[in-house]
């Protein structure tokens, strides 16, 4: 009987050799004649363990990392393909605190299966919503996610059911369905994560939601940065098809859903929905005026369902244990699990799915374990590029939407960026501005020209020239971008630039705290 | 002359194979870069032509999205990472190593045309940060050492 083991194919671990060690772990087995099946499993979202080796044992799944190349031939003399003692060894892999603490819905299978394998997927509740889903009413499913209270996971918090509910009452021939798979916002990667690690969920969720709303159509709009992800996507796509997932008639049921993948081309805009539907239509993706809402007039002016990855992959659980399992989780109006993706300058990075009510803090603390260089975190960018500087004295604040709303932050797509003391503030809300800047897809004054006007003053602040001056038009320019833009990216430049400027007033060579909130 | 017909003729097969889809562009100018490494500017007449639209509005698209080029790349393409999460990790410095060592700003190509550097905002792996993809491969936790071995391993290769 030959041993099974995991070596990631998450493009992170890749990043950091798995590929390499894949290879070296292959020809050592068989240099010493053992048979192994080694399977390229999606990341557990422990990073700083990656690469992360598993072998099964009857102990259970038992972790090896970080893995480099120079550790192989070790590991084969420690025995490890039978759990053997090892510097490296982890124990069981799901008796690790920082995943056992965890409350993995949308994660569920990420990390223990092979991706792109149908049979994996079955075999560990996979396609269990889609069959509850083809017995119901359209109505029943749309009330089961509304029921379940799924906001929009891509940062707005749209509630999910209220969407589909208004495009399955706008009668049209043609419908859509479109996943935000544009994951721009830097410091996030947990929609990747589950291209790359668990396709078929995704594949399941969008299936769903075009039953729902009487959609026959499906795009995946993914940005071109994510090769991975494509690869991942397109071949459990044809797994679908195959198998009868996809196609004209899903599972016997007489009902239709196509689905394809289409690249982005390198624009952070195109993670805002009119402008990611203009895009799809083959036009520069400049950002719509709404109404029309994209529920009643959306791509090619049909009604179209746009939510984002981590929305899509959260629907079949819903549909296979009902809303109301899933509601249960949170806090307030923020209902079910968020997965957060921890990032920069910390000790433990990586993805931890939680339901919604537990600090920033012990966040930061109990899961990150502090910084990655041992110095003090100095202030923590939560939901993005477009997402507020929390300072150590905001540390407590809920991950909740509306908690964070209540301090002028953002939770958004729960992807958390921590800064250590050397961080420079002003240099950092300079960045910002530049930012937007360079993204501005230009169709309103607001973003294109104060985007490029701010970039200036913060260099003018910056070199400490009339400081009196530069900072009330810094004030005033933010102001004019947060009431005058027409979406978010200039609408919420001001957020990074603004919270730095008042929470870290030294780093701009004034000591104004009266702004700090 | 024989490079230009041909690069012609993959224009054309690239339109031909994709011009019905719903939503046509994006999918042809990524088509005709994945085979010639850019969009040549002599290519915009036949795709205004093969979906019906201006020049003007093909031209627009193109000059629209970053990561399409109407110039050849270098050998290799670096995308180095400028984001928040790679800039907490040292990603500065590097972006300053990486343009002394290669001796080019963003959106040049070495002289020996070897390589091509581009900015990016993000690769998702901002667990592993400082990041760069080089061609489709991607690596994490990039150092100033670690930049240059894989450098020097790319150069060995070229």
């Amino acid at each position: 009987m030959s041993i099974t083991l995991y070596v990631p194919c998450d493009s992170s671990a890749v990043s950091l050799g798995a590929d390499r060690i894949a290879t070296a772990i292959a020809k050592e087995a068989q240099q010493r004649g053992i048979a192994i099946n080694l399977i390229r499993n999606g990341s557990r979202g422990l990073y700083w363990l990656e690469p992360l080796v598993e072998v099964i044992t009857e102990a259970g799944r038992i972790a090896y990392g970080p893995v480099q190349v120079s550790d192989v031939v070790s590991l084969f003399d420690a025995d490890f393909l039978h759990g053997g003692a090892h510097k490296l060894a982890l124990g069981v892999i799901e008796e690790l605190d920082y995943l056992k603490k965890q409350q993995r819905l949308t994660f569920a299978r990420i990390g223990k299966t092979d991706p792109v394998s149908l049979d994996d997927y079955l075999n560990n509740d996979g396609y269990r919503g889609l069959s509850n889903a083809l017995k119901l009413p359209q109505a029943d499913i749309v009330k089961a996610v509304t029921d379940s209270g799924l906001r929009g996971r891509g940062g707005a918090a749209f509630p999910t059911g209220i969407k589909w509910n208004t495009v399955l009452n706008t009668p049209s021939a043609q419908k859509y369905i479109i996943c935000n798979a544009d994951e721009g916002d830097s410091g996030t990667f947990s929609d990747r994560m589950v291209m790359e690690g668990d396709p078929f969920v995704l594949i399941e969720g969008i299936t769903i939601a075009g039953l729902a709303v009487g959609a026959t159509q499906g795009y995946i709009y993914l940005r071109v940065e994510y090769p991975h992800a494509h690869k991942a996507l397109n071949a459990a796509i044809e797994k679908a098809y195959a198998a009868g997932f996809l196609g004209d008639d899903i599972q016997g049921s007489g009902k239709a859903f196509h689905l394809e993948v289409r690249l982005g081309a390198g624009a952070y805009i195109c993670g805002e929905e009119t402008s990611l539907m203009e895009s799809l239509e083959g036009k520069r993706g400049l950002v719509r005026f709404k109404p029309p809402l994209p529920a009643i007039s959306g791509l090619f002016g049909q009604p179209t369902v746009v939510n984002n990855v981590i929305s899509l992959a959260s629907v079949p659980i819903i549909l296979d244990k009902g809303g109301d399992y899933y509601r249960d989780f949170g806090m307030g109006r923020s209902r079910g699990t968020l997965p957060l993706q921890l990032a920069g300058n910390i000790k433990h990075a990586g993805l931890v799915e939680l339901a919604f009510g537990l600090t920033l803090r012990e966040l930061l603390y109990d899961f990150g374990g502090g910084s990655a260089s041992g110095r003090p975190i100095k202030a923590v960018q939560v939901g993005g590029p477009l997402g507020a500087y929390l300072p150590e004295s905001q540390f407590d604040t809920p991950l909740d939407y509306e908690a964070f709303a209540a301090n002028w932050t953002v939770l958004g797509h729960g992807g958390v960026v921590v800064f250590d003391d050397t961080a420079d503030m002003a240099a950092l809300a300079r960045y910002n501005m530049e930012f937007c800047a360079i993204e501005s897809c230009g169709k309103c004054t607001p973003c294109r020209i104060g985007s490029t006007r701010g970039t200036e003053v913060l260099d003018e602040i910056i070199k400490g020239h009339e400081l009196n001056k530069n900072i009330p038009l810094l004030r005033d320019l933010c102001n004019t971008l947060l009431n005058g833009s027409l979406c978010a990216l200039g609408g919420m430049t001001p957020y990074p630039v603004l919270s730095a400027l008042n929470h870290f007033p030294e780093d701009f060579g004034v000591n104004d705290k009266s702004n700090a909130v | 002359m024989t490079e230009s017909i041909s690069a012609e003729a993959t224009v054309q097969e690239v339109i031909n194979t994709l011009k019905n889809k719903p939503g046509a562009l994006l999918p042809i100018l990524h088509g005709i870069q994945d085979a010639l490494g850019y969009i040549p500017t002599d290519s915009v007449p036949a795709i205004a032509r093969g979906l019906n639209l201006s020049r003007a509005e093909v031209h627009g698209v193109i000059s629209f999205y970053h990561y399409f080029r109407d110039t050849p790349p270098g050998k290799q393409t670096i995308h180095l990472c400028r984001a928040e999460s790679c800039q907490a990790m040292g990603g500065k410095l590097l972006e300053q190593h990486v343009k002394t060592r290669l001796g080019i700003d963003f959106h040049e190509t070495t002289a020996d045309g070897k390589f091509s550097l581009e900015p990016v905002y993000c690769l998702g792996n901002c667990a592993c940060s400082p990041a760069m993809q080089i061609g489709k491969e991607i690596y994490g936790r990039v150092s100033t050492n670690s930049f240059d071995a894989i450098i020097d391993e790319t150069e060995q290769l070229a």
